[in-house]
């Protein structure tokens, strides 16, 4: 009676029609996650009872007039967002036993529409990585071929919807968090602008660029999660005030007319020749639907990623100083010292990769280097920033590969986390600037691995590039 | 740029402990790292403002107002150690 892979529109459908109740809905997506999730591993934890229970609050609210797009839709949710009571580990052994004490407010908003929280999804430790192998819990694997990463660091999330065991998910996004897994695993991902959605609740990786934002099975099922997302915040200072628009409305401009930039940066010899190819067709089948091909410059992108990993690093050691064995998170066994307890439980509490960030970051923010090192950093940005102003006078979109690669195997990239870095070369450009990107499938290569085209849009564009994504997703067909 | 990264004496700043092991490789992958990172020192950025953040909100205010917040046990249940309504720590005893 419910399909395998229901996009939310039509799980909407169905429950407006009656065609199933939420709770079999729910009750669906729990059996799909019992079947499934052995092999994959998307979840750290699924709250069967919970999401029951508020699936059939739905269904006597629909039974009593109300309705809703997300009213009884069953989602997973990254675990570094606060759902009141849930657990929230960050996939770290620092928070294995941590209970969230409040909803985050992208879940508060979420269960305010009437949505359900099938359970929390793998992740990089604290958001940091691009292949969810930096979980301190379980290797999360790519359901087109389970020896391949599903990226990162929202992995399990691209994964329970990739894999059927969510309606929808969230995600988290630095420097390519959701978009790339969303690449990797074939579904589409939404990173909003910078303040677009509320980060009060959502623990903080890189506060200057962290935003929440939905991964999906279609560019409409982002918008319609986008839409209950989206908003000032009193409890986050630094979102935005501006009105939030029609996402949905906004779907059906097509391309007409539509400028499309090519940055040729963003055209290296080391990507791979599938996923250049899969971009091209598409922007070919663009160009065919009547949108304007604009070949441009963005001249400062060689040095996003260097100016990323020292930003991304210093504000990951300030915001992990918190972590210090006495109020909340893992404490060490028989501290003999004050900087025992704190080095002692720090040491055991964290992994490779957030103890590389969290020095790296001490590093560069250390006496006499802060100007060479974080200062320079943040004036880099100020370059990557006017290159986009620019760009966007010349085009209304930019699209770009999400990734150099596909989905690579689990462990082909873990001694090196400097190639990690660089894997996400074309996703951190937009976060510095604190632009929107969305990454949709755009194809796949010949062993049946997703492509994602990462179309890339100014600050609160994100009309447009959902109009863009819709527009390649229905006329282009990829 | 500068000198070398010391990852046992900046660990030590961060407080985190860590192997010998953890050490040797930590200290290979982040001179590299470091080294990488140095690129930006090939921008000439004189005159060239920094940007702090990803939009331009600066002093957001909100009306100080008291509302209900999570009782005092959501929080404390995720102490390590509790005793009623406090944090239990260790007892250490350090030399002056």
């Amino acid at each position: 009676m419910i399909g395998k892979e229901l996009t939310l529109c039509a799980a909407a459908e169905g429950l407006r029609k009656k065609t199933f109740s939420a709770v079999e809905l729910t009750q669906s997506i729990l059996d799909a996650i019992r079947e499934k999730d052995g092999a994959l591993d998307a979840y750290l934890n699924v709250d069967e009872a919970g999401a029951l229970q508020q699936a059939a609050a739905a269904d006597a609210a629909r039974a009593a007039g109300r309705d809703g797009d997300l009213l009884g839709i069953p989602l997973a949710v990254k675990d570094a967002i606060c759902v009141a009571g849930q657990p929230c580990s960050c996939a770290s052994k620092m928070l294995a036993d941590t209970v969230a004490p409040y909803d985050a407010t992208v879940s508060l908003r979420l269960r305010a529409v009437g949505a359900v929280f099938a359970g929390r999804t793998n992740m990089d430790e604290f958001a940091m990585g691009a292949s969810t192998e930096g979980s301190a819990f379980k290797i999360t694997r790519n359901p087109h071929d389970r020896t391949r990463v599903p990226g990162g660091s929202s992995g399990g999330s691209a994964v329970a919807v990739a894999g059927g065991m969510a309606i929808a998910a969230l995600g988290t996004d630095t420097g390519g968090s959701i978009r790339q897994p969303a690449a990797f695993c074939g579904c589409v991902g939404l990173k909003p602008s910078y303040g677009r959605v509320s980060r009060y609740g959502v623990a903080a990786c890189a506060s200057s660029m962290d935003q929440a934002g939905p991964i999906t099975r279609t560019v409409e099922d982002a918008a319609l999660l986008l839409q209950v997302l989206a908003g000032v915040d009193p409890h986050d200072g630094t979102t935005l005030d501006a009105p939030v628009p029609d996402y949905r409305a906004a779907l059906c401009g097509g391309l007409t007319g539509m400028r499309i930039g090519l940055p040729r940066e963003y055209d290296i010899d080391g990507t791979d020749p599938e996923v250049t190819a899969c971009v091209r067709r598409t922007v070919d089948a663009c160009a065919a639907a009547g949108a304007e091909i604009v070949e441009l410059s963005l001249p400062h992108t060689e040095y996003a990623v260097a100016a990323y990993t020292i930003l991304a690093a210093a504000e990951a050691s300030a915001n992990l100083a918190r972590f210090d064995g006495v109020r909340y998170g893992h404490r060490a066994a028989m501290p003999e010292s004050v900087f025992d307890l704190y080095a002692q439980s720090r040491a055991e509490g964290f992994g490779p990769e957030v103890k590389r960030r969290i020095i790296l970051g001490t590093y560069v923010l250390g006496s006499g280097r802060y100007d060479v090192y974080y200062g320079r950093a943040q004036r880099v940005r100020t370059l990557i920033r006017r290159d986009f102003d620019e760009a966007f006078k010349r085009c209304d979109v930019l699209f770009t590969p999400v990734a150099p690669t596909v989905a690579y195997k689990i462990g082909e990239a873990c001694d090196d986390p400097l190639k990690m870095y660089q894997s996400e070369m074309f996703t951190i450009p937009a976060s510095l600037a604190g632009i929107c990107g969305l990454s949709i499938p755009c194809g796949q290569t010949a062993a049946g691995l997703p492509v994602g085209l990462q179309i890339l849009g100014p600050a609160l564009g994100e009309c447009t590039v959902l109009q863009a994504g819709q527009a390649v997703e229905e006329e282009v067909g990829a | 740029m500068s000198q070398k990264i010391d990852v046992a004496e900046v660990a030590e700043q961060a407080r985190i402990a860590l192997t010998p092991e953890e050490k040797d490789t930590f200290q290979r992958q982040l001179e590299s790292i470091v080294s990488y990172v140095e690129k930006i020192g090939e921008l000439g950025l004189d005159g060239i403002e920094p940007t702090l953040h990803g939009n331009s909100r600066i002093n957001v205010f909100r009306d100080d107002v008291v509302v209900p917040s999570a009782g005092r046990d959501c929080f404390l249940n995720n102490a390590p150690e509790r005793n009623n309504a406090e944090i239990r720590l260790p007892k250490i005893v350090e030399d002056a």
